[in-house]
C-alpha cells in the first residue's frame, strides 16, 4: 500500500489535483483512499459528488468513541474509500488536535488493515504545516511519500518551501520522503521553467506540470472530477499523466529547504523576463 | 454533604460530575512503576505530573517517584522536544534510572509532539547513554480513563521490549491488568504453586508496598527487569487479564513476536479465577495442586457459610471496567443482586458484557459506561440499596445515603490493606468476601432492635 500525503499552500489546488489524478488512479484498476485531512471537509466533494455528510470528528461528537469505520467511510467515483476528518469551525478549537484524533481512529478501525485490499492512501492535508497536528501524516511512518502542489507564485513557492522544513524533521525518524513538486499552472511567467529549477533546488524533480484549464473549473461546478465529466477533453488526458508518473515514480528524497534570500533569486532570475 | 443531589434524573451530555474515573497519565505512571529501576517521565506541565504522583503516593502510601519535562508558555508554542532532550540529560546526570517511561499529558497531545522522533534523536545525540532505555506511550486524558492509560504503557512497553529470539521457551506471560501490587505478587505466587514458569508484567509488588527498614530506595527491589522484559517475545503464550487493561498489549505481542494470546478476566471471585486456573492449565499442561485446591475448597466454604446473609442483598457497584465483570459475577455467585454497575471508562463492550454477566439473577440492574458517581446517587436515590461497593469517592453517596460501603477499586484514600491483600485468586477471594460479608453483618448490629440483636450471626 503506498501512503500519499498531498500538501500545499492554502488555495492552491490540493483538493483538485488530488482527486483529478485519483480518478486516474481509479481508472488504471487502483484502489484508492483518500482521507481529507481539513477542516472544511471538502477534500472528497468531488469524488462524492457532493459534499461528505458524515466526518471523523462529527461522528465523533455525535455518537461519542463507540464509531464504526461505515459510518464514517463513503464509496465514492469508481470504488474510492472517502474520509473527510473534519473539524471546528473558523475561529474555535483545535484543528491540529482533530487531524491527529481522527488518524488515529482510522488506524484503530483498522482501515489501513491489508485486508482491505487498498493500492493507495492519499492524505489531502490543508495549507502550510503550521503546528504538530498538520505534521501528523508525516509522522510514524503514516504517509511515506509527500507531493507539493505549487504554482509559479512567489508564496506558492515560499510555503512549498517551509513544508519542506517540515519534512526534513521527521524524514529521519518517520522514513518520510519527498516524491516531487505538481506545478498546478497559475499562468505565470516562465513556470514551467522556475518550479523545474525550484524543485531541482529543492532536490527534487517537478513531476509534472498541469497546465491551467477552465474545464476544471466546470467540472467542479458539477461536482466532478474532470476524468469523470469529460473523460476526453485535454485536462482529463493530463490528469491521467499525473496519475501515471505518480504510479511510476521512483526519485524520493530528503528535500534541501532553501534560505528565504535564494528563494527569491530564483524569482528574479526566472520570473522576471523584462 | 452531597444533600443537594436532586431525585429527578435529567440528560446530561457536557457535564461529568464526580468523575467514576481518572487521567490517562495515571494509568500509564503506575504500569511504569512496574518496570525495575524506571523513572516514570511526564511529558507536559508540572501540575500534571504533581497530582499524578501524589495520587498514587496517597493510594499506595508509598513515595511515588516521577520528572517532568515542566512545560512552558515557550514549549506550548514552539513544542516540548527542546524540554525533554533537557529532562532525559538531567535524568540520567542525576537520577541514573534504567529506563524512562515517557507519557505525554493533554496539552503536549494537542501540542502534536512526535515522541519517537524526539527520543530517537536524543538517542543519535548521545543524551540517552548505553545499555538505558526511554520508551514511551500517547495518553491523552480526553480519551478512555486511567485504564486506557494503563493498557496503552503496557502497550509501549511490549513495542520497545519484548523480542523474539527464535526459540520459544517453556513459560507464559502474564499481564496481570491494572491491579494492587498485592494482586500482582498473589499471581506470580498462583503460578509458581502450579509449577508454572510465569513472566508477569508490569508488577509493581515490591515497588509499591515496600517494607519499612529506614532506608530509602529511589528504585526498589521489585519490578520486572529488562532482561525479563525483553524476553517476553520467548513465552509459549500471553495470558491478557483484563480486557480493557491487557488486552492491547497481548494483541501488540502476538503481532511483534508471534505470541498467542487470550483475553481473561481479572481473577476476582471464584468462577473467574476457576477460568485463570484452567488456562494456564490448558497452556501449560501442568495440574491443579492440592494445596490450591484447598485454598478454593477454604473460599467455597466461606462463600456457603455466609450463603444466608448474602441472599438477594442488592448492591450498587462502581469503579473499572474489568474489576466490575469480575466482580459482579462474582456477587452472583454469592446470591447478591448488583442493581447499579457504574464506570467512568467508556466503551459498550462494557454495558453488554456486564447485562451478559447478570441476564439471569439480576436483570434489570443499570448498567452504564461513561457515567459518573452524581448519576450513581441520583438512582441510589430513586432506589436504595444494601450496600455500595466502590473506590473512596463513594463514601460520601454513602454517607449522605446512610448505606454501608467497602472499598474495592482504584484509589481506595482513606483505608489500610489494599495493597497488602489481594483481592485476585481463591485468597484474594476470601479477604474480599470476608470485607462485604463483615460490612453487612456490622450493619445489621448497629440497626437491629434488641430482639433481632445476636450473638452468633
Amino acid at each position: 500500500m503506498r501512503k500519499i500525503a498531498i500538501y500545499g499552500k492554502g488555495g492552491i489546488g490540493k483538493s483538485t489535483t488530488t482527486q483529478n489524478l485519483v480518478a486516474g488512479l481509479i481508472e488504471m484498476g487502483e484502489k484508492v483512499m483518500v482521507v481529507g485531512c481539513d477542516p472544511k471537509a471538502d477534500s472528497t466533494r468531488l469524488l462524492l459528488g457532493g459534499l461528505h455528510q458524515q466526518s471523523v470528528l462529527d461522528t465523533l461528537r455525535e455518537e461519542g468513541e463507540d464509531v464504526e469505520l461505515d459510518d464514517v467511510r463513503k464509496e465514492g467515483y469508481g470504488g474510492t474509500l472517502c474520509v473527510e476528518s473534519g473539524g471546528p469551525e473558523p475561529g474555535v478549537g483545535c484543528a491540529g488536535r482533530g487531524i491527529i484524533t481522527s488518524i488515529n481512529l482510522l488506524e484503530s478501525l483498522g482501515a489501513y488493515e491489508e485486508g482491505e485490499g487498498i493500492d493507495y492512501v492519499f492524505y489531502d492535508v490543508l495549507g502550510d504545516v503550521v503546528c504538530g497536528g498538520f505534521a501528523m501524516p508525516m509522522r510514524e511512518g503514516k504517509a511515506k511519500e509527500i507531493y507539493i502542489v505549487c504554482s509559479g507564485e512567489m508564496m506558492a513557492m515560499y510555503a512549498a518551501n517551509n513544508i519542506c522544513k517540515g519534512i526534513v524533521k521527521f524524514a529521519e525518524s518517520g522514513g518520510i520522503r519527498l516524491g516531487g513538486i505538481i506545478c498546478n499552472s497559475r499562468k505565470v511567467d516562465n513556470e514551467e521553467e522556475m518550479i523545474k529549477e525550484f524543485a531541482k533546488r529543492l532536490g527534487t524533480r517537478m513531476i509534472y506540470f498541469v497546465p491551467r484549464d477552465n474545464m476544471v473549473q466546470k467540472a467542479e461546478i458539477n461536482r466532478k472530477t474532470v476524468i469523470e465529466y469529460e473523460p476526453d477533453c485535454e485536462q482529463a488526458t493530463h490528469y491521467r499523466n499525473l496519475a501515471k508518473c505518480i504510479a511510476e515514480n521512483d526519485n524520493y528524497v530528503i528535500p534541501k529547504p532553501m534560505p528565504t534570500d535564494d528563494l527569491e533569486k530564483i524569482l528574479i532570475e526566472f520570473g522576471i523576463l523584462d | 454533604m452531597l444533600s443537594m443531589t436532586p431525585k429527578e434524573i435529567t440528560e446530561r451530555k457536557a457535564l461529568r460530575i464526580n468523575p467514576a474515573k481518572t487521567c490517562q497519565p495515571i494509568g500509564a505512571m503506575y504500569a511504569a512503576l512496574g518496570i525495575h529501576s524506571c523513572l516514570p517521565h511526564s511529558h507536559g506541565s508540572q501540575g500534571c505530573y504533581a497530582y499524578h504522583r501524589s495520587h498514587l503516593t496517597r493510594h499506595f502510601r508509598e513515595p511515588v517517584m516521577a520528572s517532568t519535562s515542566s512545560f512552558t508558555e515557550g514549549a506550548s508554542v514552539f513544542g516540548g522536544a527542546p524540554n525533554l532532550r533537557q529532562a532525559l540529560k538531567n535524568i540520567f546526570q542525576i537520577y541514573d534510572p534504567d529506563v524512562v517511561a515517557v507519557h505525554t499529558t493533554c496539552l503536549s497531545e494537542t501540542i502534536g509532539d512526535d515522541l519517537p522522533s524526539i527520543i530517537k534523536k536524543a538517542k543519535d545525540d548521545g543524551i540517552i547513554p548505553d545499555g538505558k532505555w526511554v520508551i514511551h506511550t500517547n495518553t491523552p486524558s480526553y480519551v478512555g480513563s486511567h485504564v486506557t492509560g494503563f493498557s496503552n504503557m503496557v502497550r509501549g512497553i511490549v513495542d520497545y521490549f519484548s523480542q523474539s529470539m527464535g526459540e520459544t521457551k517453556d513459560r507464559i506471560n502474564v499481564i496481570p491488568g491494572y491491579v494492587e501490587p498485592s494482586d500482582m505478587r498473589e499471581i506470580k505466587r498462583m503460578t509458581e504453586e502450579m509449577g508454572v514458569k510465569s513472566l508477569v508484567f508490569p508488577d509493581t509488588s515490591d515497588v509499591l508496598d515496600t517494607p519499612q527498614t529506614a532506608q530509602y530506595a529511589m528504585y526498589p527491589k521489585g519490578g520486572v527487569t529488562i532482561e525479563t522484559l525483553c524476553s517476553t517475545g520467548d513465552s509459549k503464550a500471553t495470558l491478557a487479564l483484563g480486557p480493557f487493561a491487557s488486552e492491547q498489549a497481548a494483541k501488540a505481542m502476538e503481532t511483534k513476536c508471534n505470541v498467542p494470546f487470550q483475553v481473561l478476566d481479572l481473577p476476582i471471585g471464584v468462577s473467574a479465577t476457576d477460568r485463570f486456573v484452567q488456562a494456564i492449565m490448558d497452556v501449560t499442561g501442568k495440574e491443579v495442586p492440592e494445596s490450591m485446591e484447598y485454598e478454593r475448597g477454604r473460599l467455597m466454604d466461606i462463600m456457603t457459610d455466609m450463603q444466608h446473609h448474602l441472599l438477594n442483598k442488592e448492591v450498587a457497584v462502581f469503579g473499572d471496567p474489568d474489576h466490575l465483570i469480575s466482580l459482579c459475577e462474582f456477587l452472583i455467585n454469592m446470591g447478591m443482586r448488583p442493581k447499579y454497575v457504574i464506570t467512568g471508562t467508556p466503551g459498550k463492550r462494557f454495558d453488554l458484557r456486564i447485562k451478559g454477566i447478570l441476564k439471569d439473577w439480576a436483570p434489570n440492574a443499570i448498567v452504564k459506561s461513561d457515567a459518573d458517581i452524581f448519576y450513581l446517587h441520583q438512582l441510589i436515590k430513586n432506589d436504595p440499596v444494601d450496600l455500595i461497593i466502590g473506590n473512596t469517592y463513594g463514601k460520601y453517596v454513602a454517607h449522605a445515603e446512610d448505606i454501608p460501603i467497602v472499598r474495592f477499586g482504584f484509589p481506595i484514600l482513606d483505608r489500610v490493606g489494599h495493597s497488602y491483600f489481594p483481592t485476585v485468586g481463591y485468597r484474594g477471594g476470601m479477604y474480599l468476601l470476608t470485607n462485604i460479608a463483615n460490612t453487612i453483618l456490622e450493619r445489621k448490629d448497629r440497626d437491629d432492635p434488641d430482639e433481632f440483636f445476636e450473638l452468633i450471626m
